[in-house]
């Protein structure tokens, strides 16, 4: 290992309209390190990685690589360095096969000879297992990262950057990954990995930087740092701890029951529900975990009544069959809703908060008379809300497009809990927020529950399943595992679910 | 030196107003050189265009004349278009609506005024609804896109109403000519101020726009609307349903446009003829988007488009220019709209040629 530091970035600026994404970033990059870059969502980190990947130009700063100075024109240049890339989003076209995906992926075609062999020996050399004659389409999410990362590999980098890579992997799957990052490093290839999972980046890297609203704050060694100290260095204030605590005596009496919920899905790489049943009795939390694509959003929506769940003892919300129901109908039973995606889906983005109150609000609150909107009532509600959750805003008139991410969604949480329903279904409710915001909507979450509403939360984040519930179950596949008590299960155990359950002999693939 | 594009991140409220304005403004210049180059003085030809007709005998109450169909089909369409239904087709519907009420008209002469008429406007709106809701079926059974389905069906509604005045309804002593027979006393719409050809389309105008403006800004079914444009995801979560609402839309427009037929040809026209509006329908569309989608905004941007069929015909009379100015007018204001509204979502920048100074 030499002193020269392999890229080292001073005074990186970048100014987008109305924001100033990156204010004078410093970072430096040793041979062979893996480097965390640390921030919350908007700090700022995706603005300095394209930067070093090409994507973007710097508005003013500094960028030597291996000491001399240099201008990324573009990703392909970035390529011809030595910086390599694996975006959060993949990149891929799901009907042709591993190989022809990579191949399109290669700057120059002198490179497709032989590639086949090559991806398998880069492949077998890391632990990344990769057949190359199978189709995009029939991988698992974690095959398909791994299709990105051999991409990047057979370029020989000496910087690879990873961008969020684990957020669709299992645990197993992040231990291997974290193996073969380690094995890159070893051989002096550095290794910069974007994270907001602070355990994660204890775990692997031995140095981080870490970014708030566009500046670096700080660099430590996080091995030597608690996980609530990287916390607070990132969102800036010193965090909480959870104050509420689960309380409520869970009811007898199920609130939502799901009896054989058999759904086609219309898409073509959607995911079909397969025979789900469960239910959730009055204060407690069932926590559904599982990767992203396994029927997440299927169960969602019809659990919501967005999509018909068939007949109607399929959906019992508080003793009524509600399987045939839509979603305001289900909302005058007692449910109410939170869907993954806040833009466009749980708000409208170019709508009023008022406005926004009133989407799903207005059937428990009767915020309409004789089919006139009752405005005086509805800013009261959207009042409310902002003022229970702490919603930072300039008020009910604000447009949803204002509001930050992590505000949106307390508003979001707030409308729904604020209704006191008896049924709460959430999917994903601190995707893509604050730290500040994630323990505000917890706290809300567990209160509810704690009042004898029936909740059920799906999540791809097994630490707020596991914080939260007191029941979880798996879904994989469009199936869903039996729910087990939390004391009774491990990490490891639902790890092995979240892989896929396997199906019983027999099956015929009705669905 | 380079202009460019860049997006602003929002909606710019000041452009939203300021670009009808602008575009406004623009038409006007382009207009005075378009008639420099035919080779008369601009500031004349853009004073008979404009001005003149207002200032001459019953100006005004020609100009409300010209106004009222286009403010009934710029709400309706301005409804629709809020809800991402996007029917191109008032024209037939208009069509279909002079038809239905104006049969009812030719076909029960003698009923009290006070019987017939109504139920003339009534059929219209009918008319015009069945006409809409065919577009409402093909979309919502079949999938089938209204933009083409509405505008074909416009032309469909053209050739029932051609095939009409020249078959089962001509005038049997009308010369041979294509049109029916004039409507009974009975069956006109009558004039509001003695002298003047200003009908009750007005009245049915402003309460169109009135209630428009009501079920935009306080009702749950205007509501409802706009969700299912802004983000349809969202109006399901909320548990509107699409179909309704695509048939609500269709329902609106066509009835409206029918409404708009059945007054125009009892009124002014006074009979069925092949040819009962001068693009009224399609005209109607850049009121609505000149008028932001907004009921009220609808009566500011009719007045200016209904002056252009006005300026067309007094520019065809005293400048010896074809009436063709009219639809030139409407399509340089239509172009110079849809040019500065990109200023709602992006600033025009100018830059130097050489590129950010990147130190390295």
């Amino acid at each position: 290992m030499t002193d020269t530091p392999l890229l080292k970035l001073t005074g990186i600026v970048k100014q987008f309209p109305g924001c100033l994404a990156n204010d004078h970033v410093d970072l430096t990059v040793m041979p062979g390190e893996i480097h965390a870059l640390l921030g919350e969502n908007g700090a700022g980190k995706s603005t300095l990685v394209k930067i070093i990947y090409g994507v973007l130009r710097p508005d003013e700063g500094e960028i030597l690589w291996q000491g001399e100075a240099v201008s990324i024109a573009n990703p392909n240049h970035a390529r011809k360095l030595g910086i390599g890339m694996v975006f959060q989003h993949f990149s891929l076209f799901e009907a042709l096969t591993v190989a022809e995906n990579i191949a399109l992926g290669l700057s120059d075609p002198k490179d497709r000879e032989g590639l086949r062999e090559r991806i398998v020996e880069i492949s077998t050399n890391y632990g990344l297992p990769l057949d190359p004659d199978r189709a995009v389409h029939d991988l698992s999410v974690g095959e398909r990262q791994r299709i990105e990362i051999v991409r990047c590999l057979l370029q020989s980098p000496k910087l690879l950057i990873m961008d969020e890579p684990t957020s669709v992997l299992t645990p197993q799957e992040v231990e291997k990954l974290f193996e073969t990052l380690r094995r890159l490093a070893s051989e002096g290839c550095s290794i910069l990995y974007i994270s907001h999972k602070l355990e994660e980046i204890r775990a692997l890297c031995e140095k981080a930087t870490i970014m708030r609203l566009g500046r670096v704050v700080a660099h430590c060694d996080p091995r030597e740092s608690t996980a609530r100290q990287l916390a607070e260095l990132m969102i800036g204030t010193e965090l909480k701890p959870p104050s509420a605590m689960r309380a409520g005596a869970i009811e007898g009496t199920p609130r939502l029951e799901v009896n054989r919920l058999t759904l086609v899905s219309d898409h073509q790489f959607g995911t079909s529900l397969r025979e789900i049943s469960f239910s959730v009795r009055g204060g407690e939390i069932l926590g559904i975990g599982g990767i992203a694509g396994n029927g997440q959003t299927e169960l969602m929506d019809a659990l919501s009544g967005e999509v018909y769940a068939g007949k109607p003892q399929t959906i019992l919300i508080d003793g009524v069959p509600a399987g045939h129901m839509g979603p305001s109908q289900r909302r005058s039973a007692g449910a109410s809703f939170v869907p993954e995606e806040r833009n466009g889906h749980g708000a409208v983005s170019a709508m009023t908060l008022s406005e926004n109150a009133f989407l799903s609000g207005h059937i428990r609150h009767s915020l309409a008379r004789l089919g006139l909107i009752d405005h005086g009532k509805t800013t009261a509600f959207a009042q409310e809300v902002i003022k229970v959750f702490d919603v930072r805003t300039v008020g009910p008139k604000a447009e949803a497009r204002a509001l930050s991410g992590g505000n949106l969604q307390k508003f979001v949480i707030g409308r729904e809990v604020l209704q006191k329903p008896k049924v709460l279904v959430v999917s994903q409710p601190t995707w893509g927020v604050d730290a500040g915001a994630a323990a505000a909507i917890h706290q809300a979450i567990i209160e509810l529950a704690n009042e004898g509403t029936a909740v059920v939360l799906i999540s791809q984040d097994l630490d707020e399943i596991f914080a939260l519930c007191d029941n979880i179950a798996v879904i994989a596949g469009g199936r869903l595992s039996a729910p087990k008590p939390v004391s009774a299960t491990s990490v490891s155990e639902i790890g092995i679910l979240m892989g896929g359950i396997s199906d019983p002999v027999g099956d015929s693939h009705a669905a | 030196m380079q202009l460019k594009l860049e997006p602003r991140g929002f909606q710019s409220k000041f452009w939203s107003y300021a670009s009808p304005v602008l575009a406004i403004a623009l038409t006007i210049v382009t207009m005075g050189v378009i008639f420099l180059v035919l080779g008369k003085d601009p500031a004349v030809s853009l004073y008979t265009f404009l001005i003149e007709p207002l200032v001459a005998e019953n100006g005004a109450t020609e100009l409300l004349v010209k106004a009222s169909p286009l403010i009934l089909m710029g709400v309706g369409i301005s409804l629709a278009y809020r809800a991402n239904v996007w029917d191109i087709g008032a024209e037939g519907e208009f069509t279909i609506g002079a038809l239905f009420g104006g049969g009812v008209g030719l076909a029960f002469p003698d009923l009290p005024f006070a019987v017939l008429f109504p139920a003339m406007l009534i059929a219209g709106v009918i008319g015009g609804m069945f006409w809409a809701l065919i577009v409402a079926l093909l979309r919502t059974r079949f999938n089938a896109n209204e933009i083409l389905t509405s505008l074909m069906l416009t032309y469909i509604a053209q050739l029932i109403l051609i095939y009409m005045v020249t078959g089962p309804w001509r005038d049997p002593q009308g010369f041979g000519f294509p049109q029916t027979a004039m409507f009974s006393a009975n069956a006109t719409n009558p004039t509001i101020i003695e002298g003047t050809r200003l009908h009750l389309g007005i009245f049915f105008a402003l309460a169109a726009a009135a209630a428009g403006w009501l079920l935009l800004t306080r009702s749950l079914l205007g509501f409802q609307l706009r969700v299912q444009g802004f983000a349809p995801r969202a109006a399901r979560f909320a548990g509107f349903k699409e179909n309704k609402l695509v048939w609500t839309a269709l329902a609106l427009t066509g009835g409206l446009a029918g409404l708009a037929g059945t007054l125009e040809v009892t009124g002014p026209i006074g009979q069925l003829t092949p040819q009962i509006s001068p693009g009224y329908g399609y005209t109607a569309i850049i009121v609505a988007f000149l008028g932001r989608l907004h009921p009220i905004g609808v009566v500011f941007a009719a007045l200016l488009l209904g002056l252009s069929y006005l300026g067309g015909e007094a520019a065809q009379i005293e400048l010896a220019l074809p009436s063709a100015v009219t639809g030139i007018f409407q399509g340089v204001l239509l172009f110079y709209l849809l040019g500065c509204d990109t200023l709602i979502l992006y600033r025009l920048r100018i830059r130097s040629s050489r590129p950010a100074a990147v130190r390295a």
